[in-house]
């Protein structure tokens, strides 16, 4: 048998425990666009449930709601309904098609900038930082024996936490109903069982996605990086240490006290220092790499220091990264950016929202589906016509009740009349009052002379009263019974 | 094979004593998240045992601590829809049935409890979409017997059509002018004729005109001189485009050679008035129905109910 030692290889783990991330604070001109993006999409995420709209009485006054129990989606000035779902999915077919273009134009910017993931880790990290010191102070506090300050920093730390993660999961009910009535219930303990559930399973997420998983969300479990990784070519923007300019690396005084012989990196490891995902950006582009650039900024004020020009760490294409270390120009930005690629994603991207911007200004608001009675088919009357039945759904789509008028037309001297007339009273219309944004129904009786043909195709047509541009028709079959005796 | 037994150097682990040809199989432990999940489903079996029907006896399973059976769950929900529904009863009882059109809400109601109703008791005969057939009559349609509006249905469905036993139902009894030998099969012919004449089914002849003299003998009394019908008797219109039996010459030659003898039941004796009424406004709804009579209304009101207004056209 063999030495135990030897079959048990630490190399050939097939579990590898997290090496803990301390990312240390960094200030420069990617940190501040990443306060703002941050201030802006927190600001977006919390603000929008709030925000009033007037639909008049018979719609919720939420500029931005998605009803479910009542199955309906308002979003401003449009209202889509759940037949209307294709908006909904061109919707997410633009922001697929969207990200591909950002990211074979700029790269991963969705995930170091505008991710949720991104932007919590990094709001969980400041608060780490403000009550558990920064990177030094947070290794001493996690290697430190626990004790009465320990225990005190950690449960001040997770209680934050806590509070972040409550009111993140907390805001997100409110897209799902009206948010003053909802935060009234909520907090008085009314509301439904769903909006507590809601809550209490995206605080939870929330703190462990922000607090523990953090990067290894980006590294193990998330499929944006593989699909990205697809989407990038050597034309697309990248964080990247240009090793070709500083390597070898050497400290300052190395470099004095032998000159020509080190590269521009001084070796002081502050751009691992200050990478979220715990990185080494030094060793090539890589999957933990969520492109946040802040190890740019951490260089450059080191460069700054120590008299070397900036960017040796930069977002560059790998294109330009080899015409750089060749010694030639980069190619110019415009040519970069419009490409056949790029391009083709924007048409695509575009067309897809003229279609949709031009299906939902051209959509009317009202629609009728009439089902004919299948038992029985016809019924013949004493007079000798025929009488049919069907039953016509209504779609009232706008937020005010509306008469509507239901007319046939193609059937000769037929009569048209409702549950609610009588065949003495028919005529050619009907008319039915559908109450605000919601669907009414009606039964049609149409009564035609005896003879004629067996099956004879006519149409119905709603129109409403206030506004006789929209109108919707369906097209019927009026049967008769065989002629015999 | 125990004393084969022996510890594995390079796991720690011992070896379960079985060699063959020179493998040998480690006795690794159950993982411990298996073992517990063992143990919990069988405490969890232990306790489904006592609290739930488990065990199969001669006649029945045990019954289980809680009681539980899934009869008694649908008993309970059936109970709870009708729990449901007792308040829509009452009200359809307890209101006139000519205020039920001016009450659309509870109309709805009735009707979509009529139709239910329907399909348990009355399709056997008159059909899933109530259009009968021969000898069942379409309801469908703008032809009545004994009357289309609301209050003629439901003393229809209440007293049934010729329930011998029943004095109020529904009775009338055409003769059959064949069998009994009250007319020759020729003047059955010309009879045939002349109902076909009246109905637009054949044009006029000489046997149409010798039936005609034969009518007025014989069915005017119940027919009416005009052959349309008389509503009283269930003697039903014969100019129009509706027969219940049919208006080709073989069946018209054998409603009036034997007759016919049509019978519904009388649903009073069998379902309740809600049931009825729901009936009646489902009947009513199919698209045949008729608007109560205004002199029929009030003098029925005058002679069944003192409660409700004095009628005021009473001396018009
Ligand atoms: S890898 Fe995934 S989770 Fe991480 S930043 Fe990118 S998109 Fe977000
Ligand atoms: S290597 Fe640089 S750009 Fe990449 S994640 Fe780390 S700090 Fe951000």
């Amino acid at each position: 048998m063999s030495n135990p030692e030897e079959i048990l290889d630490p190399e050939l783990k097939l579990y590898e425990k997290r090496k803990g991330v301390y990312p240390k604070a960094v200030d420069g001109t990617f940190r501040k666009l990443k306060w703002a993006i941050m201030a802006v999409t927190l600001g977006i995420y919390y603000i929008t449930p709030w925000i009033r709209w007037d639909r008049g009485p018979y719609a919720p006054d939420q500029a931005v709601l998605v009803d479910l129990a009542n199955r309906r989606f308002f979003m401003f000035g449009i209202e889509i309904w759940p037949h209307e779902f294709y908006y909904v999915a061109g919707m997410l077919v633009m922001a697929g098609i969207g990200l591909f273009l950002v990211t074979s134009a700029v790269g991963r910017a969705w995930c170091g900038y505008s991710c949720p993931q991104t932007v919590w880790t990094d709001l969980f990290q400041h608060i780490e930082r403000a009550i558990d010191g920064d990177r030094n102070a947070q290794f001493r506090l996690q290697d430190a024996p626990w004790g009465l300050k320990k225990i005190a920093k950690r449960l001040s730390k997770w209680t934050v936490w806590l509070l972040v993660a409550m009111a993140t999961g907390g805001a997100w009910i409110f897209y799902f109903a009206d948010a003053p009535t909802l935060a009234r219930e909520f907090f008085t303990g009314e509301a439904a069982f769903v909006a507590y559930a809601t809550v209490g399973v995206l605080t939870a997420t929330t703190f462990i996605f922000g607090g523990f998983m953090r990067e290894q969300v980006c590294v193990y479990m998330c499929p944006w990086p593989r699909i990205q990784a697809a989407m990038m070519d050597e034309k697309s923007l990248t964080v990247t240490y240009k090793d070709w300019r500083g390597e070898p690396r050497g400290s300052v005084k190395k470099a004095e006290a032998q000159p020509g012989s080190f590269g521009d990196c001084i070796d002081c490891n502050q751009c691992v220092a200050v990478c979220p995902t715990g990185i080494d950006i030094r060793e090539g582009p890589q999957i933990g790499c969520i492109t946040c650039a802040l190890c740019i900024d951490a260089c450059d004020k080191v460069m700054d220091q120590v008299g070397r020009p900036r960017g040796l760490i930069d977002y560059v294409t790998s294109e330009d990264a080899e015409l750089e270390k060749a010694g030639q120009a980069h190619t110019p930005v415009l040519k970069t950016l419009f490409r056949p690629r790029t391009i083709l994603y924007f048409s695509v991207w575009g067309a897809i929202g003229m279609a949709m911007l031009f299906a939902v200004g051209n959509r009317t608001r009202i629609d009728i589906s009439a089902n004919h009675d299948r038992n029985p088919l016809y019924v013949q009357l004493a007079d000798g016509d025929v009488r049919n039945a069907y039953t016509a759904n209504l779609r009232n789509m706008e937020n005010r009740p509306r008469t509507m008028e239901i007319s046939m037309s193609g059937l000769g001297q037929a009569v048209l009349w409702s549950s609610e007339g009588a065949r003495e009273t028919a005529g050619q219309t009907v008319t039915v009052k559908v109450p605000a944004d919601s669907v009414g129904r009606v039964r049609l009786f149409v009564a035609a002379p005896g003879a004629g043909p067996q099956r004879e195709e006519f149409s119905f047509t709603v129109q409403a009263e206030d506004d006789r541009t929209a109108q919707d028709t369906h097209d019927v079959f009026f049967e008769r019974p065989e002629r015999a005796e | 094979m125990v004393d084969k037994q022996r510890v594995d150097e390079a796991t720690g682990t011992k070896t379960v004593g079985h060699e063959w040809d020179g493998i040998e199989e480690l006795d690794t432990p159950m993982p411990r998240w298996w073992l517990w999940t063992l143990y919990a489903t069988i405490i969890w079996a232990l306790v489904y045992v006592i609290l739930y029907p488990a065990w199969p006896m001669l006649n029945s399973a045990t019954e289980g601590v809680l009681g539980w059976s899934s009869r008694g769950e649908y008993q309970k929900a059936v109970d709870a829809r009708e729990a449901e529904l007792e308040p829509i009863r009452q009200a359809l009882v307890s209101t006139d049935i000519h205020d039920l059109p001016k009450n659309t809400a509870l109309l709805n109601e009735a009707i979509q409890g009529g139709r239910s109703a329907f399909k348990v008791h009355c399709v056997q005969c008159h059909g899933a979409g109530a259009a009968g057939s021969k000898g069942y009559p379409n309801l469908n349609d703008d032809e009545w017997l004994w009357g289309g509006d609301m209050e003629a249905i439901e003393y229809t469905l209440i007293h049934g059509i010729r329930n011998p036993d029943h004095d109020e139902t529904r009775f009338s009894q055409m003769p059959a002018f064949g069998r009994d030998g009250i007319l020759q099969p020729n003047e059955i012919q010309d009879l045939v004729s002349h109902v076909r004449v009246l109905s637009n089914r054949e044009q006029p002849s000489a046997s149409a005109t010798r039936g005609a003299a034969l009518f007025e003998i014989n069915c005017t009394i119940c027919h009416g001189n005009d052959a349309k019908g008389d509503r009283m008797q269930g003697a039903p219109n014969l100019t129009d485009a509706i027969n219940l039996y049919g208006l080709d010459r073989a069946s018209l030659t054998e409603t009036i050679t034997n007759s016919r003898y049509g019978v519904m039941p009388r649903w009073g004796q069998r379902l309740d008035a809600a049931t009825i009424r729901m009936l009646t406004a489902y009947v009513h709804s199919l698209g045949g129905g008729e608007a109560a009579p205004v002199e029929d209304a009030s003098a029925e009101q005058a002679a069944a109910t003192s409660e409700g207004e004095t009628p005021s056209d009473e001396q018009s």
